[in-house]
């Protein structure tokens, strides 16, 4: 299992999803990706991607603009 | 969302493509503007894939698409939107992702593409001539099937494979919706997207006049992603063809708008509430002076005698000065673009 990190803060939706999604593309099932943003917008939308394409949020949470999104890539 | 349904009620599994273009409504619009907060904050496209129950791929085709912007083969629509080059590049993208996936995987392949377009439903790209040139340029010819008008169009490699049966599909003409309201209905899809409503700033009149605006100050017809992103927001005044202003109207633009600081000259308040403003171009000292004294009348301070701003260039370096709001009748109507 591998940990890696995605810096997304500064970028707007739906561009951080797409980097999330690419990222996820070159990770292996059972690895965790920390996602750091500052839209809003990826709350919803980063755990909507990953309910459909089958990933995990383990966790998420928002401290002022700062968020972080932990997903973990599942074979889907 | 419903050309999706018709095939899936065929046995038919299928997987979303979303395009981002820089020039798409939702997503930035939400995070920018205060008074868009109180809307849905949904990704439309997520959404739709969510209740289909299919797995949506989001591309970013920003940079690709800057060819189709600027040099539409087919024209403009009634503003700056090259839609019929639009929609043969995103089949031609798709049709190259399909290609893709059946090389990789030949068992994990998939066979054709769908999209919702029904003839006579768009002036510009949905008319009968139109559907085979998409067909052709796109290079999807014919694996690329329209199943809410499909009947009116010639059958397709998989209605003639028999993978869909032909008469299952529909025969929608035209620009009335309730016919697909209808099927919607039957369907169970009660909640969807504005079924007319525009989901690219370029059909949106007052966007493409700043664009155009932006190309003839540039002398070319280029931009970059930045640029689009803040023709989305505040107001832009150009007083001179070699610099423009761009006054943020709301607390949401003024967060936006405070990560170009470092791109921009910009105008920042400090003896009264006002926006942030910054100055896109190559202004002299005096003309950067006068941009903060238009900006002013934008600030709480536009009928006081004396402001204090802080002038700040690109590079972060600012200076604290007192100026005088200009009066309302100095900003010429014209400067508004």
């Amino acid at each position: 299992m591998a940990e890696s990190n995605l810096d997304t803060r500064g970028l707007l939706c739906p561009m951080p999803v797409i980097k999330t999604q690419n990222a996820i593309r070159k990770l292996q099932p059972g690895d965790v990706l920390t996602v750091l943003a500052s839209d809003p917008g990826v709350l919803h939308d980063i755990p909507a991607w990953c309910r459909i394409n089958g990933h995990k949020v383990l966790n998420q949470q928002q401290q002022d603009r700062e968020i972080q999104i932990q997903i973990e890539v599942c074979d889907s | 969302m419903l050309a999706v349904r018709v095939i899936q009620e065929q046995g038919v599994l299928v997987e979303g493509v979303n395009f981002f273009t820089g020039f798409c409504v939702e997503g930035h619009t939400h995070a920018i503007r205060k008074k868009d907060q109180q809307k849905q904050k949904r990704n439309n496209a997520l959404w739709v894939a969510e209740q289909l129950g299919i797995k949506l791929h989001i591309e970013d085709i920003s940079e690709e698409y800057k060819d189709i912007v600027l040099n539409p083969q087919h024209g403009y629509g009634a503003h700056l939107n090259p839609c019929l080059d639009c929609k043969i590049f995103m089949v031609g993208k798709a049709n190259a992702m399909l290609n893709k996936a059946r090389q990789i995987a030949e068992e994990k392949g998939f066979d054709f593409i769908i999209t919702g377009e029904v003839i006579g439903q768009r002036p510009k790209s949905q008319r009968k001539e139109t559907m085979p040139l998409i067909a052709r340029e796109s290079g999807a010819d014919d694996r690329l099937v329209r199943p809410l008008c499909a009947k009116l169009l010639p059958a397709t490699l998989p209605e003639r494979e028999g993978w869909l049966d032909r008469e299952k599909l529909y025969d929608f003409n035209g620009r009335n919706r309730k016919p697909q309201m209808a099927l919607a209905e039957k369907f169970g899809l009660l909640d969807y997207a504005q079924p007319a409503g525009g989901c690219c700033f370029l059909t949106d009149e007052n966007y493409s006049r700043k664009l155009a605006d932006l190309w003839q100050s540039q002398g070319r017809k280029d931009y970059e992603l930045d640029d689009i992103m803040l023709l989305k927001v505040g107001r832009h005044i150009r007083p001179a063809p070699h610099y423009k202003l761009i006054v943020s109207r709301e607390e949401g633009e003024n967060n936006f708008m405070s990560g170009y600081k470092k791109q921009f000259h910009s105008v920042r308040f400090i003896s009264h509430g006002g926006p942030l403003t910054l100055v896109d171009g190559s202004p002299s000292d005096d003309e950067l002076l006068y941009a903060a004294r238009i900006a002013a009348r934008f600030s709480q301070g536009r009928d006081a005698e004396s402001v204090q701003v802080e002038i700040q260039n690109k590079s972060g370096v600012g200076k604290v000065i007192d100026i005088t709001p200009v009066h309302a009748d100095d900003i010429a109507p014209s400067w508004y673009v």
